[in-house]
């Protein structure tokens, strides 16, 4: 396998991880809390997009049955009323991931609404989100 | 209604989390018993559920009568029935504690602050109670942002502390959730017995992914319970928050996260791949004896008493991951106690603390002259619990270091025994040194007054604090002494747990 099969054959992964670590990146490295706060969001991103593509499969279909497929047990009731095809699972995309995705999506809204709101208190309270002016306003004794 | 007690220990505070934030607004003194009744309710189901369990083994709870893979579970063994009781314990001692330092820190918050509260016991009892890899995440969660916003409510400090702890404890759960994933493209499951079995059937030992998935949800766990090298949110974020979010916080978050990492390495990996296939565990228990010393070493230069309790918590992560991980029977069972008594202790420590800086608005070692004779039934708590935490017996510190003692020499690693002893000689000297100041030095100013003085933080002249703050103490305190004597009735229900998960034969 050469370099650019190993690359091409796992895009979606190599997105997800360059994508993870510009976030990492951010949140350690960023002095602005809000830059950190984005750097969380795209880290968080980054997992979504790998759950999603993971349950992704070739030439297949949205994971929605059509009125002549039926279930296999089913099957020999419903073949009474006509032409019946049974499920294929490779025919569909893999619906579970995208599901647990709208879950971790919530979570993630949640978790950078905390944050935002807590930047915002540290605005209020330190008069700078700028992380080094906070830290020597608290070595000074303001804090 | 027998069989739905694992759906009422979880559902009692999260409803009466609802109602606190429909109703605790339009009339503040509501929040409180509502609080009190439902984790009341909860208490009485999980010690119901625990006689269960012990008497008739491990249960099995399916949410919305979905068999497994398709539904979440809920699945109780001995470990995490112990645990439920010892979070919702926990929990309604602090809401007891709550009544007085909840008006004096988070004044105009009442209702936020036990809407949040509610929540946060809502995630850590679903945290131990869940069967299912992925709710187990959402559950992370959701104790972890009510903890965020939780430590937020107090000083300027603490907000910081908090913006940190948000940072550090997304990464850990990011990390835990790309863990799953891994885990679910090569098993197709996200039922934790469903992935031990598919990887036992299917012979997957071998496959990098799930290597991989093993190690990022390790990595992730150990941020959320603060693992030595991962502690950086700790001691701020517990020190600085309001004393009633630090007397449920500091118990619960990091051991019911102990018990999540044990419940990964013996449900979902098994202990076969683990401890056997992987045979990491001499790595870790350096780890966790590096860990050990460290947060000893690290207490020991603090001068604030709360600061220096959050220091001996990254050490007690140590003694517990170290115990997992020297993955024989005894130490296992010395770990697992440990959680339950490290529990009470560092509860019983915070409560006194709270206590104390409530009462004397002092927060630092060197100004706490004089505390015996002006309260001396909260410093006969914080003494039981420093006694405790030294492992002086009948205590049940003791009891848990004598278990894992045992274990590691048992397991012949000679380093965690020593870095264990080496502990608790830092540990006898840090309470020695509170208690030679508390107890001989003479106040240096203000007079003293014998009679209760209306609490006023921030007085020189102190008494004892209320009785809604002392009593959860004492009542801690005794619970520090009767889990000790008791000590066989756990051991043996840790025992019926662990004969389960097959532990023999991984000696090193």
């Amino acid at each position: 396998m050469t370099i650019t099969e190993f690359v091409v054959s796992r895009l979606n992964y190599w997105i997800y991880v360059i994508l993870m670590m510009i976030g990492l990146f951010a949140m350690i490295s960023k002095k602005n809390l809000i830059k950190k706060l984005i750097g969380m969001s795209i880290f968080q991103t980054a997992i979504i997009l790998f759950y999603v593509s993971m349950g992704v499969k070739e030439e297949s279909n949205i994971p929605i049955l059509e009125h002549n497929i039926a279930h296999a047990s089913d099957h020999a009731e419903a073949s009474d009323h006509g032409q019946v095809e049974e499920i294929r699972a490779e025919n569909y995309a893999n619906p579970l991931p995208h599901v647990l995705m709208l879950t971790a999506i919530v979570v993630g809204v949640a978790t950078l609404g905390v944050g935002l709101a807590v930047v915002q208190k540290i605005h209020q309270e330190f008069g700078t989100i700028e992380e080094p002016e906070i830290l020597a306003k608290i070595k000074s004794g303001h804090g | 209604m027998v069989d739905q007690y694992p759906a009422i220990i979880l559902l009692a505070p999260f409803f009466a989390a609802i109602a606190v934030s429909l109703f605790g607004s339009w009339k503040n003194g509501l929040c409180l018993p509502m609080a009190i009744i439902a984790l009341g309710i909860s208490l009485a189901a999980s010690i119901a559920l625990l006689g269960q369990v012990a008497a008739e083994g491990e249960i099995v709870y399916l949410l919305g009568g979905w068999s497994r893979p398709f539904g979440i579970e809920f699945r109780i063994d001995p470990l995490n029935a112990m645990l439920l009781v010892v979070v919702t314990t926990v929990a309604l001692l602090t809401a007891v504690y709550s009544t007085q330092a909840a008006v004096l820190e988070t004044p105009n918050k009442y209702p936020q602050f036990y809407t949040l509260f509610l929540l946060l016991v809502t995630g850590l009892l679903g945290m131990s109670l869940t069967g299912d890899a992925f709710n187990l995440y959402v559950l992370v969660e959701v104790a972890s942002l009510t903890s965020y916003a939780l430590i937020a409510m107090h000083s300027k400090r603490a907000v910081l502390a908090s913006f940190n702890y948000i940072i550090m404890g997304t990464i850990g759960a990011s990390f835990y959730l790309l863990g799953v994933g891994y885990l679910y493209i090569k098993t197709g499951s996200l039922n934790m017995v469903d992935i031990r079995e598919i990887l036992q059937e299917t012979g997957l030992y071998g496959s990098k992914t799930i290597m991989v998935a093993f190690m990022l949800i390790m990595v992730g766990v150990w941020i959320k319970m603060a693992f030595f090298p991962l502690h950086g949110w700790l001691p701020n974020a517990y020190s600085y928050a309001p004393s009633s979010t630090s007397c449920i916080l500091a118990p619960l978050m990091t051991k019911v996260t102990v018990y999540v990492m044990i419940r990964m390495m013996l449900t979902v990996f098994g202990p076969e791949y683990v401890f056997q296939y992987l045979g990491w565990s001499n790595v870790v228990v350096w780890m966790a004896v590096l860990a050990i010393v460290a947060g000893s070493i690290m207490a020991l230069a603090q001068t604030d008493l709360k600061k220096m309790f959050s220091y001996i918590i990254v050490a007690e992560v140590g003694y517990m991951v170290g115990g997992v991980w020297l993955a024989n029977e005894t130490a296992f069972i010395g770990a697992f106690y440990h959680v339950i008594s490290d529990a009470f202790m560092t509860l019983c420590l915070f409560l006194a603390a709270g206590a104390i800086i409530t009462k004397t608005g002092k927060r630092s070692i060197s100004e706490m002259e004089g505390l015996f004779r002006k309260m001396p039934w909260t410093m006969v708590g914080f003494v039981i619990a420093a006694l405790s935490m030294i492992g002086i017996p009948p205590t049940c510190g003791f009891f848990s270091k004598w278990y894992l003692i045992n274990g590691a020499i048992e397991a012949g690693h000679w380093g965690y025994v020593v870095a264990l002893l080496f502990s608790s000689l830092i540990n006898a000297i840090l309470f020695f040194k509170v208690f030679e100041v508390a107890y001989f030095s003479k106040p240096s100013h203000g007079q003293e007054k014998d009679e209760n003085q209306p609490e006023s933080a921030g007085t020189d002249g102190v008494g004892e604090p209320p009785a809604t703050m002392l009593a959860p103490l004492l009542i801690t305190a005794s619970g520090l002494l009767l889990i000790g004597i008791f000590n066989q009735d756990i051991v043996i229900l840790i025992r019926q747990a662990v004969s389960s998960f097959g532990f023999i034969g991984f000696l090193n």
